[in-house]
């Protein structure tokens, strides 16, 4: 991983109306650069202008009150928005300096994988979940020993070595959940995009998840959408916070959650609506 | 108690009472038709049934093998013809086509399952029979593949529209094309259904008369490949029930209570291919 070949990280390009991550970002290499996007479902515009740059190997939260366009935004990372047929994108998304809009989809979505908000593991048994993307995307070498790396990686080896060829639905919802994570691992993702991964999760399948998290940023870049604000603090490098499709802020976590450069963003972390 | 209330009270028990019995008429009648034909055909099959030809007119005994085996060849040719047209079709419905589209083909495969099957019999009659000069085991399979084919299409549909989304992003989000995604995601998560639909299908074509009258004809001896008219087990019932042989008649009664079983084990391979595997819970 040479930070030369990656795009220069300044802080213009993260720029937006009043929305400039400082400090850290300056120095990182970014792993993912978005530019200038609109988007729209039909003729309703659901982002304004957004910029945003995901620092490699960190954790990057999108926050934000409901139909902010956060998930709209995640989702455009890897082009699942593309899945509806009314939807546009205007603007440019690169992953490692290319625009994403230019590649092939398929390619594209092995590099940029992603967990969804509830579980939705396949109708197969659990070795088969994780094996699936190995399989459809014919690569090579020891489909047992990846599965096994990647149950390991998502912290549920030891709870499933046993039974793998049970079927994943006799899994608990947060067990699933980590299963989904196994299972966009195994690929070995660059990037990995989490849809709100825990809203349907108990508090200690949270925890679980949140943990895995942070371990899991060594591997592989991290961008989460989440409406649980402590959720982000915990878990992530870098906050976005956006509001009614517009980035109002994007800084290093701890600075967004202390001394938001943004009144609107002071009044929603500190509850006063959303 | 007003006369109001008793009145309410009244209509009431009078339509739960209704209701029941006619619920009780629909029940009995197949309870009825089935110890009839356990009755009247019990006493007639035997060992001999299963492995004779027909004997000629005023010998006593014979069998229908011929006709057993022929229904077989039928809904084996007819299957092999119908389902894959179907199913293919209904994945396009379901998971390519836009809404336009859908709807059209999706209002004449209703119309083509309610095509009367004696109508179906002529265009097969037309399209096979007449071409060839021959009645044949592939015109008789042609006839009932063809009315396999909207049971198929529509039930593909309706199974595939059910596979959750998530389950399809799950897979697209993996790098699978949709086609991938719909052969190793979707159809596996609907194929219970999609099989048991199928089953179906073939138990009600299995039954049909009509279209095989004038396409695989009969036959009262073996019929050898796919291009010589063929026995089959409901003309067989047709032709010996009105017949005026009382020993025509028991095995006329017979034949129906081997079809009424061949179609009872089709539905229950059914019900045992719902029963197994992984199924996608209900949320």
């Amino acid at each position: 991983m040479q930070a030369s070949s990656k795009p220069g990280i300044s802080v213009n390009i993260v720029s937006n109306v009043g929305a400039v991550a400082h400090g850290e970002t300056a120095q990182l290499p970014l792993r993912m650069t978005i530019s200038k996007v609109n988007f729209y479902y039909g003729s309703k515009q659901i982002l304004f202008d957004i910029n945003l740059g995901i620092a490699d190997k960190r954790v990057t939260a999108l926050i934000g009150p409901s139909g902010c366009g956060k998930s709209t935004l995640l989702r455009a990372l890897n082009r699942m928005h593309e899945t509806v047929h009314t939807s546009r994108l205007e603007g440019e998304i690169q992953l490692d300096g290319q625009n994403i809009l230019a590649q092939d989809v398929t390619t594209l979505r092995r590099r940029v994988g992603m967990v969804f908000q509830r579980p939705n593991p396949f109708p197969k048994s659990i070795f088969d979940n994780v094996a699936y993307g190995l399989r459809i995307n014919g690569i090579k070498g020891s489909t047992s020993e990846m599965v096994e790396k990647s149950l390991r990686r998502a912290a549920l080896w030891e709870e499933v070595k046993d039974h793998l060829h049970k079927s994943a639905y006799e899994l608990s919802g947060g067990q699933q959940q980590r299963l989904c994570i196994a299972r966009a691992l195994a690929v070995e993702p660059e990037v990995l995009l989490l849809d709100e991964p825990c809203s349907a999760l108990d508090p200690i399948s949270t925890a679980k998840i949140e943990e895995l998290l942070v371990e899991l940023k060594n591997l592989t870049t991290i961008g989460i959408v989440t409406h649980n604000m402590q959720q982000a603090a915990r878990v992530s490098d870098f906050t976005a916070f956006l509001l009614t499709g517009q980035m109002i802020e994007f800084n290093p976590t701890p600075q967004l959650f202390t001394t938001p450069s943004d009144p609107r963003t002071e009044a929603y972390i500190t509850g006063r609506f959303g | 108690m007003s006369t109001r209330v008793k009145w309410r009270r009244f209509v009431s028990n009078f339509m739960l009472t209704l209701t029941g019995l006619c619920a009780l008429v629909s029940v009995s009648v197949l309870f009825l038709i089935l110890g009839y034909l356990v009755y009247n055909g019990g006493t007639s099959i035997n060992w001999a049934f299963f492995t004779q030809l027909p004997k000629p007119v005023g010998e006593a005994g014979g069998g229908m093998a011929n006709a057993i085996v022929g229904s077989a060849k039928l809904l084996m040719a007819a299957s092999l013809f119908g389902v894959p047209i179907g199913f293919l079709g209904g994945i396009y419905l379901a998971e390519f086509s836009g809404s336009a589209v859908a709807s059209v083909v999706r209002y004449a495969a209703d119309l083509l399952n309610g095509v009367p099957s004696i109508v179906i019999g002529i265009f097969a009659y037309s399209m096979v029979v007449l071409p060839f000069k021959h009645f044949s085991t592939l015109a008789g399979a042609f006839a009932l593949g063809l009315m396999m084919i909207p049971i198929t299409l529509r039930s593909t549909e309706e199974f595939l529209n059910g596979v959750p989304r998530y389950l399809r992003e799950g897979a697209m989000a993996l790098g699978a094309s949709k086609w991938k995604t719909i052969a190793s995601v979707v159809v596996p998560a609907a194929y219970r259904g999609i099989l048991t639909a199928i089953l179906l299908a073939l138990a009600r074509v299995a039954g049909e008369t009509a279209p095989l009258l004038f396409t695989a004809f009969g036959n009262r001896y073996w019929s050898e490949g796919w291009g010589q008219p063929t026995a089959s087990l409901p003309v067989m019932i047709f032709t010996y029930a009105v017949s005026p042989y009382d020993d025509w008649h028991r095995q006329a009664w017979a034949a129906g209570l081997v079809l009424l079983g061949l179609i009872l084990i089709i539905n229950i391979l059914a019900r045992t291919i719902l029963s197994r595997g992984i199924a996608v819970p209900r949320s």
